[in-house]
């Protein structure tokens, strides 16, 4: 038995629903991504292998360290910013209740492990040595709290109603009662306001503002590094609208007791596929809809509505709770 | 924190050409601006010296790729205003429904320009395809989308005929919804709302002081149009009015333009339901005796200005330009002190700049800017040949 563990483990690790899933998920959802927009502004997008033709262009391409970066760090950025999510994703369930390791907590430490991209990019852009990047990295890390919070707060809610950090019971109680959705709405709006600006995009992708400063804290980068840090932003995007699934539209589950199990987990991996395709093409509507909003707006958007509505969900939340439940 | 030195330009993705604005920054604020030009000068002007006046009107019409039409409309003013020539009166009109139809295409342009230039891409896309209607009907009048090669000296080169006028009108219900609709998105849409209103504000004394012209002066509520100060082409039978905004700010200069594609639109109409019949062309002699003229015309970025100096022969003997653009530089830079770094491209973007058009030569010494000097033409032929030799690219 231990054998067979050891090798499923490995397969779930390598394989399926671990690093290899992510990597052609990823890439799919950047295909979605660039398609959706092209189609909403009447544009003709994209064909289905461009984001993995436009990683391997990429990594074939000169690797420029730029004599002012610092090598080491520079070099480690997009490093570190892939391996955290990458180690993120295994904890999200998806083939069942729980992913690699479930433990009371799991919940925390996948948002934790999310914050470290942001991390990598301040860093990457801060020693870059190029006054674009390190502009672009302080704008990373000025506006690290304006939605860090509400998407904390916000991913609280569902954990308060359950009264447990596991995400495995969460979605365990979801699935037994769908009404908790209508009472942690709010919260999945704004985690997934708070998700688009955790990813930088439209209308928040002000540390990378195009026509302000030019690529921001990816300045300098060029050939694998850019590569790697694209495809974090990618895995980012996949890993954090499917993290939005689990916690608020319960994941893989209801998990159907098929035979045999793998078709069960097929099953549930499809599910949890549907789920956060539907995350990102939401985010991908809001990002065809607006126009980018400065620093200052976004910092007392987020003071002055997103984290006050938090509060108010939260609220909501312990209401419910202390009425007897759902 | 430090004051930090950002160079907006020459090579920047904000900027379409290349020029160069230094920006001072504390932290996110513009502290202070400087705006070098003289990066893409091309010597159009020398060059007309050497040309004759049928080859200058094609050349005159490449100094610009938006507002080409303004330039050779002026061009042609000033050699019929010099040969005292009255061009037929059918002529008139179709020189009308094509300056029309460049400000309809330029503002459209422009409006795209500017949702890119605050990450509204999506705006940028949809007013882009729409531009493709004015452009669809410049290319079946004329022959081609950007330089129309329309005009000749004495009238116009084709005719407009039934069909033509039918497209066109067709042509124009539909853009005038379209306009409705960027109205409406340009005074709903919250995040433009956010990025346009009170942005890059120009008070109208420092306006009128700064000699700010087309719709960056009406958006600041003054009333300067050529069109209707000093009427040329058709403009006098035509009916319109001069649209202005009292709020200085960004949003202003988008309101204008939107509302001028629904005044433009109004003036194609009126022009092809009134266009008078006759000839479309006078001929011309090839040269043109000794004399001076002026010409203005609204352009759509502003008043395009030519003088024109003639000295009996084939070829001008100088022909000068200014186009808006430069006019408004000075505005440009005052908007920009005290604002965000965010909000400089669209500052920028906003007075709708075309730098290829405007520029200028500028001599530098140590890299500082030298004080006026005048040179003589024959002294700058010598230091031409001179630089070239230096550096061994003379044969």
């Amino acid at each position: 038995m231990g054998r067979i563990d050891f090798l499923l483990s490995i397969v779930y690790l390598l394989l399926f629903p671990g690093f290899l899933f992510l990597f052609a998920f990823s890439l799919f959802a950047e295909y979605l991504d660039r398609k959706i927009y092209a189609r909403i502004q009447r544009r003709v997008g994209p064909p289905f292998l461009q984001p993995f033709a436009d990683l391997v262009k990429l990594s074939a391409k000169e690797d420029i360290v730029p004599e002012k970066a610092e090598h080491f760090m520079f070099t480690a950025a997009p490093i570190i910013g892939l391996a955290a999510i990458f180690a993120a994703f295994l904890y999200l369930p998806i083939v069942s209740t729980t992913g690699l390791h479930s433990f009371n907590g799991d919940l925390v430490v996948v948002l934790y492990l999310l914050t470290i991209p942001t991390l990598a990019m301040f860093l990457g852009g801060w020693y870059s040595g190029n006054v674009f990047g390190q502009k672009g990295g302080m704008r990373v890390a000025s506006l690290l709290f304006s939605y860090e919070i509400p998407f904390f707060l916000a991913l609280l809610t569902p954990a308060l109603l359950q009264g447990s950090w596991k995400m495995a019971d969460i979605t365990r109680f979801e699935a037994a009662h769908p009404l908790e959705f209508i009472v942690s709405l709010l919260g999945f709006f704004i985690g997934l306001i708070a998700l688009q600006g955790k990813l930088e995009r439209l209308p928040f992708d002000i540390p990378e503002a195009e026509t302000e400063i030019v690529a921001g804290p990816l300045v300098e980068y060029s050939g694998r590094r850019l590569a790697l840090f694209r495809l974090a932003r990618d895995a980012e995007m996949v890993v954090g609208a499917g993290l939005i699934a689990v916690v608020f539209l319960a994941g893989p589950e209801p998990i159907l007791p098929l035979e045999p199990v793998y078709l069960s987990w097929l099953v549930a991996a499809l599910v949890f596929l549907l789920k956060t395709l539907f995350v990102i093409f939401l985010l991908i509507l809001l990002k065809s809809a607006v126009a980018r909003i400065r620093t200052d707006q976004m910092i007392s958007f987020a003071y002055q509505w997103l984290i006050p509505l938090t509060l108010v969900q939260i609220f909501i939340a312990i209401i419910v709770r202390f009425f007897g439940g759902i | 924190m430090a004051h930090v030195k950002l160079p907006i330009g020459p090579q920047h993705p904000a900027l379409k050409e290349p020029e160069n604005f230094t920006i001072t920054l504390d932290g996110e604020r513009v502290v202070d601006v400087d705006i070098r030009i003289g990066y893409t000068h091309r010597g159009i002007e020398k060059l007309m010296e050497t040309r004759t006046y049928t080859q200058n009107l094609y050349l005159v019409e490449r100094i610009c790729g938006i507002c080409s039409y303004a330039h050779v409309e002026n061009f042609t003013q000033n050699v019929e205003e010099i040969l005292g020539l009255q061009i037929p009166k059918r002529a008139e009109y179709i020189r009308t429904l094509f300056l029309e139809l460049e400000r309809l295409h330029s503002h459209f342009l422009w409006l795209g320009v500017a949702g890119h230039e605050i990450g509204f891409d999506t705006l940028f896309m949809y007013t882009w395809q729409d531009r493709e209607v004015v452009q669809d009907l410049l290319e079946m009048i004329s022959g081609n989308r950007v330089n129309y090669a329309m005009n000749a000296i004495g009238g116009v080169r084709r005719d407009v005929s039934q069909e033509h006028r039918k497209k066109v009108l067709e042509g124009m219900d539909y853009l005038e919804k379209r306009a409705e609709f960027y109205k409406n998105i340009a005074l709903n849409e919250k995040t433009i709302l956010a990025r346009a209103q009170n942005v890059g504000i120009l008070k109208p004394q420092v306006a009128l002081r700064l000699a700010a012209v087309g719709p960056t002066a009406r958006a600041s509520g003054i009333s300067v149009d050529i069109r209707k100060d000093d009427p040329y082409a058709s403009y006098l039978d035509t009916p319109f009015e001069v649209i202005t905004t009292d709020t200085n700010d960004v949003l202003g200069r988008v309101v204008v333009r939107v509302l001028e594609i629904v005044e433009s639109i109004k003036i194609i109409r009126y022009l092809m339901e009134h266009l008078p019949e006759g000839d479309i062309l006078k001929k011309a002699p090839r040269k043109v005796p000794e004399g001076e003229s002026i010409s203005h015309t609204e352009a759509p970025r502003g008043e395009d200005f030519h003088y024109l100096h003639s000295n009996g022969t084939e070829k001008p003997e100088r022909y000068k330009v200014r186009t808006p653009t430069l006019a408004n530089l000075p505005a440009t830079a005052e908007m920009l002190k005290g604002t965000y770094l965010a909000d400089v491209p669209i500052i920028v973007a906003a007075i709708d700049p075309c730098m290829g058009c405007m520029d200028r030569v500028l001599i530098l010494k140590n890299g500082q800017e030298k004080p006026g000097e005048l040179i003589s033409g024959e002294k700058l032929r010598r230091y031409g040949i001179k630089w070239y030799a230096e550096r061994g690219w003379d044969a």
